[in-house]
């Protein structure tokens, strides 16, 4: 199958680089699948898993929460606000997520940056909530 | 002459400072480590974040260009952040970084423009205020946390963007030191209002499908941009503290090393003339009966 660079960075560290078959990505207008010869785009990322598959069978995880994707003809580049493995995100992660995201918001004034911070954390309490369907099922 | 008193102080105190300094050393080598590795981590994202934003600012132009790219459309009030350690005993860490702004600052000067400083972290302020101190507008102090984070540099980020907002300034430039290795830091000026899109980068011809729009994008993305560019200017500037802090004390333990051989062969010596008189006297006096 046909494969493409993806490089998925946070700001703390590279959490993966290498050759990938297809990434699915949580694009704030909905999930998406990128290919092989993507056309270029660049969309801003709402909190959910990134699966990313690397070969016809395996498959990877990970939690990113906001950022954005760009495609481009040689690369794909997710630059997330915030990543981790997927292993290492439990409901208490979350928790303590929502919890950042609600004083945050409180803290700010300015009216653009509330309606933003106020959407980030309804899409991670949405996510919250997936998240725990998830593990029941 | 100094008596043989004299010398046995002055050799323990030279010991003890070689401790201390030996100490400080094998301290900033562990923490170096530590920092060296955050920076290294952190490099990635800045990087491609640099050329994300390339390949966007080229698509955008005209008066449609965000402020944040493009500029206020003056060159009137320039701010200097200037990031620097919050402790001393570094070597020139602290002065070479001081020494960059105050020359941006003097030369701005020169040119009639206004001047605006916010420092970070105390030892830079200790040095800039005895030159510029109707020019600062603010001190940062980072003593508390014992690692500094993503927190503090968007808190900073925050502060330098409220201000943009508020019409303070029209040009802002960070000063930090680049961690090149142990023995090489360089001090470094980087633009960040308007935000520089560095030279040389290779810009995609592609045209790019934004989602949800363009405008949306770059609006959260430049504030994210400043964001991570102190965050680079913060973590390069633990690991050059670090490493400035390492080889100065490195080179003071050596020192005092010298200084206690030098010292202890003057009071072996004088000890050895001392006996050597009192021997010639005893003679001499025997010699006499």
């Amino acid at each position: 199958m046909a494969t493409f660079k993806f490089e998925l960075v946070s700001p703390e560290r590279m959490l993966f680089a290498g050759d990938v078959v297809s990434v699915i990505v949580p694009s704030v207008e909905g999930e998406m699948t990128v290919l092989a010869g993507h056309a270029p785009l660049v969309a801003t990322l709402k909190a959910g898993i990134v699966f990313v598959q690397t070969t016809g069978s395996n498959g990877k995880e990970f939690f990113v929460n906001g950022g954005l994707i760009e495609i481009n003809a040689s690369t794909t580049t997710i630059l997330a606000e915030q990543g981790r493995f997927l292993e290492d995100v439990n409901a208490a992660v979350l928790d303590q997520e929502i919890l950042t995201a609600e004083t945050k918001l409180a803290a700010t004034q300015v009216e653009d940056e509330k309606r933003r911070l106020h959407e980030a954390l309804v899409q991670l309490r949405e996510f919250k909530h997936v998240f725990e369907g998830r593990k029941a099922a | 002459m100094p008596s043989l008193k004299d010398l046995r102080n002055r050799i323990a105190s030279v010991k003890a400072t070689q401790k201390i300094t030996k100490a400080m050393q094998m301290v900033a080598a562990a923490k170096l480590r530590r920092a060296q590795a955050a920076a290294e981590a952190a490099r990635p994202y800045a990087e491609r974040m640099e050329t994300v934003l390339a390949n966007l600012a080229a698509g955008v132009s005209g008066a449609s260009a965000p402020r944040l790219i493009a500029g206020t459309g003056a060159d009137k009030v320039h701010l200097l952040v200037v990031c620097t350690a919050e402790r001393g005993l570094c070597g020139a860490f602290n002065s070479s970084i001081a020494r960059l702004a105050r020359d941006h600052a003097q030369a701005l000067k020169a040119q009639g423009k206004t001047v605006k400083i916010i420092c970070v972290g105390k030892k830079g302020y200790d040095i800039l205020r005895r030159q510029f101190e109707k020019d600062i507008i603010e001190l940062i102090d980072l003593r508390a946390f014992k690692q500094v984070g993503f927190v503090n540099a968007e808190g900073i980020a925050n502060n330098i963007l409220s201000r943009f907002g508020a019409g303070e300034f029209d040009v802002a430039t960070l000063f930090f030191s680049k961690f090149k290795s142990v023995i090489s830091q360089i001090p470094t000026a980087q633009r960040i209002i308007p935000a520089e899109i560095p030279a040389g980068t290779k810009v995609s011809e592609a045209v790019y499908d934004y989602e949800p729009d363009e405008s949306e994008i770059l609006e959260t993305l430049l504030p994210r941009n400043l964001t991570v560019q102190v965050l680079r200017a913060i973590l390069e500037n633990a690991a050059s503290e670090q490493g400035a802090r390492m080889s100065a004390m490195d080179s003071a333990t050596r020192n005092a090393g010298e200084m206690i051989k030098k010292q202890t062969q003057l009071y072996n010596r004088s000890r050895q003339a001392m006996i050597t008189k009192e021997l010639i006297e005893i003679i001499s006096g025997a010699e006499a009966l």
